[in-house]
């Protein structure tokens, strides 16, 4: 099978988005997962639901909040360009934003869910044992929800390859700078003459999906093989 | 020295208990389930923040509510055994056992690595994982790791609890050695009274919450008006030596302060220190020196003291044996035959004498 120029660049666009989607939702993922597991503080459901929203709420929706908030002349855009330098809507850089958000509630679900598995005894004998919060969570905590941060990102990665509405409000369908896989095929079909075109790049966007299930099962075992649980 | 003392509110019941640890040696913490022995563990080691309370070791204020004082665990440095030994998973055996090694104080002194891995037989383990130990192995590897951090005080919260017989067994004289080896107080929270017998130098008896008796193991167990007279196997536990073996009859001599006891020969090499349980039922009294039985142990002894036991139809009498306390219990019925009234001059006869086997050396 062989793709053209334009669809080899809506590949690579693709996991390109993916990938830093990934690395900018990861870290706060995984400290508002801890807040939510360990933490009772009021506003605690809120803040749970918020994380949720993006789950049920039409990501069309989600494209029009961002551009009200990122715009250039939102309450957060207006800053960022006048300051940094930064336009986040119309660029890869938003493109990646918004697909950060839609993803977010399944990476912090699936760090939940590892960082459920991690024995809080564990971590209080840590803390006997001469560990201080921030070196019983880097020692302790952090390798024993390993499992469910990495299966959290691969998800992730996996589900952003496809985002579709919220990037293409917040980012629009430019090619080479907006137009991920799921655009492009979106754009082809609008297209005449596009179906063999939308054919290969819905194939390649299965066969990246099934990839990034497959590698997440892949390290799940190899995780529990390397912290002793089996 | 460690100074506890405590009032929180606990499943349904106050937690009210002061007592003192002595600054070497084996203070258990001995009650029921459920009765806060635990809770008062946690509350030392930094794990549960009590309502009020103030602990004091060596000196230094761990934790005084009153002036708003609660050093965090980590800087209590007090090494806990945890009942399910909470090894980390991920790590190795010899990581696990570094892990509080690398984390303790620079000046801080105590038993050397290899030395600890010998003690505790674990030399062999140190590649594994937790997950492929044996519940004793695990034990004896949380232990080295407690004792590792270089601790100032040990905490064992019913390390033994989780094992069954077997495993018991093999853990116990561990124990005892390391009790030998640590050179420090522990704390140490059971509701088996055998592990009392063989480990603990303090009792500090805790009932709901509250303390109901602390002291020396001797003296408590000597006590009738408290739980543990109750117990089948009541009795005084006594201290005392090897004296001899005499192979030819197949006995061994115990002395102790107040005399000396025969029992079948024992293991153990002359000089071998060690601690005898005489049960309270298996102790009876004679008016005049008995003759044609076949007790070997007949002593001289007083009697102090009659109280009443459990039954409405047995009494207890507290014997003095030349300074040492012994309890026997009798019948209301023999009490009165007898014409038994405190002061008089009586003949102990001990059926059988039970040991505690992990007392080497103490």
């Amino acid at each position: 099978m062989h793709l053209s120029p334009e669809e080899w660049q809506a590949v690579r666009l693709s996991l390109d988005v993916a990938a830093r989607s990934v690395l900018v939702s990861l870290l706060p993922a995984i400290g508002i997962a801890w807040l939510l597991t360990r933490r009772r503080f009021p506003g605690r459901f809120l803040l749970d639901a918020l994380v949720h929203l993006p789950l049920v709420v039409p990501p069309v929706v989600v494209g029009w909040g961002l551009l009200m908030l990122f715009g250039v002349r939102g309450p957060i855009g207006a800053p960022l360009l006048e300051w940094f330098g930064i336009r986040l809507v119309f660029t890869t850089g938003g493109a990646a934003l918004a697909t950060a958000v839609m993803s977010f509630p399944l990476i912090v679900r699936a760090v939940r869910l590892g960082l459920e598995q991690v024995d809080p005894g564990l971590e209080a004998a840590a803390g006997t044992l001469g560990a201080g919060p921030i070196d019983r969570f880097l020692t302790v905590t952090l390798p024993l929800m390993s499992p469910g941060i990495l299966a959290g990102a691969v998800t992730a990665f996996a589900a952003g390859l496809g985002e579709f509405g919220a990037v293409i409000t917040f980012a629009s369908n430019i090619p080479g700078e907006t137009q991920t896989l799921p655009l492009a095929i979106y754009a082809a079909t609008q297209t005449p003459g596009g179906e063999a075109t939308a054919a290969r790049l819905a194939l390649v966007s299965f066969g990246l999906a099934m990839s990034g299930l497959l590698l997440a099962e892949w390290i799940a075992r190899r995780m529990h093989l390397l912290l002793g649980r089996f | 020295m460690l100074e506890v003392a405590l009032r929180h509110r606990f499943e349904g019941f106050e937690l009210d208990a002061n007592f003192t640890a002595a600054p070497e040696g084996v203070t258990a913490l001995f009650g029921p389930s459920g009765c806060g022995k635990s809770t008062i563990l946690k509350a030392i080691a930094g794990l549960l923040q009590p309502r009020e309370g103030r602990v004091v070791l060596d000196g230094e204020v761990l934790l005084d509510t009153a002036r708003g004082i609660a050093l965090p665990p980590e800087r209590r440095r007090c090494g806990i055994v945890f009942q399910e030994a909470r090894l980390f998973p991920h790590l190795s055996v010899e990581s696990n056992l570094r892990y509080g090694l690398r984390r303790a104080p620079r000046g801080a002194t105590g038993p050397g690595f290899d030395e600890v891995l010998a003690l505790l037989g674990i030399e062999e383990l140190l590649p594994r994982r937790p997950a492929r130990l044996s519940g004793g192995e695990r034990q004896r590897v949380a232990l080295g790791r407690a004792l590792l951090m270089r601790p100032r005080l040990l905490l064992m919260d019913e390390p033994l609890a989780a094992l069954d017989g077997p495993r018991r067994a093999e853990i116990l004289p561990f124990l005892a050695r390391l009790r030998e080896a640590a050179r420090l107080p522990i704390l140490y929270v059971t509701h088996a009274l055998d592990e009392v017998d063989a480990l603990a130098d303090h009792l500090v008896l805790i009932e709901a919450g509250r303390v109901r008796a602390s002291g020396s193991v001797e003296a408590l167990t000597a006590r009738t008006d408290l739980p543990l007279a109750a117990r089948r196997d009541a009795g005084v536990l006594i201290a005392c030596c090897i004296a001899d073996h005499d192979f030819a009859r197949g006995l061994t001599r115990f002395d102790f302060a107040g005399g000396s006891l025969l029992a079948p020969l024992h293991a153990e090499p002359v000089g071998t220190r060690l601690r005898l349980r005489l049960r309270a039922r298996d102790v009876s009294v004679a008016l005049t020196p008995p003759e044609g039985i076949s007790m070997q142990n007949v002593l001289p002894v007083t009697l102090t003291s009659i109280a009443p036991t459990a039954s409405p139809h047995e009494v207890f009498l507290h014997l003095d044996m030349a300074g040492t306390a012994l309890l026997a219990r009798i019948t209301r019925d023999a009490q009165s035959r007898l014409g038994l009234t405190p002061g008089m001059a009586l003949w102990a006869m001990v059926k059988s004498v039970t040991f505690d086997h992990a007392r080497a050396g103490f």
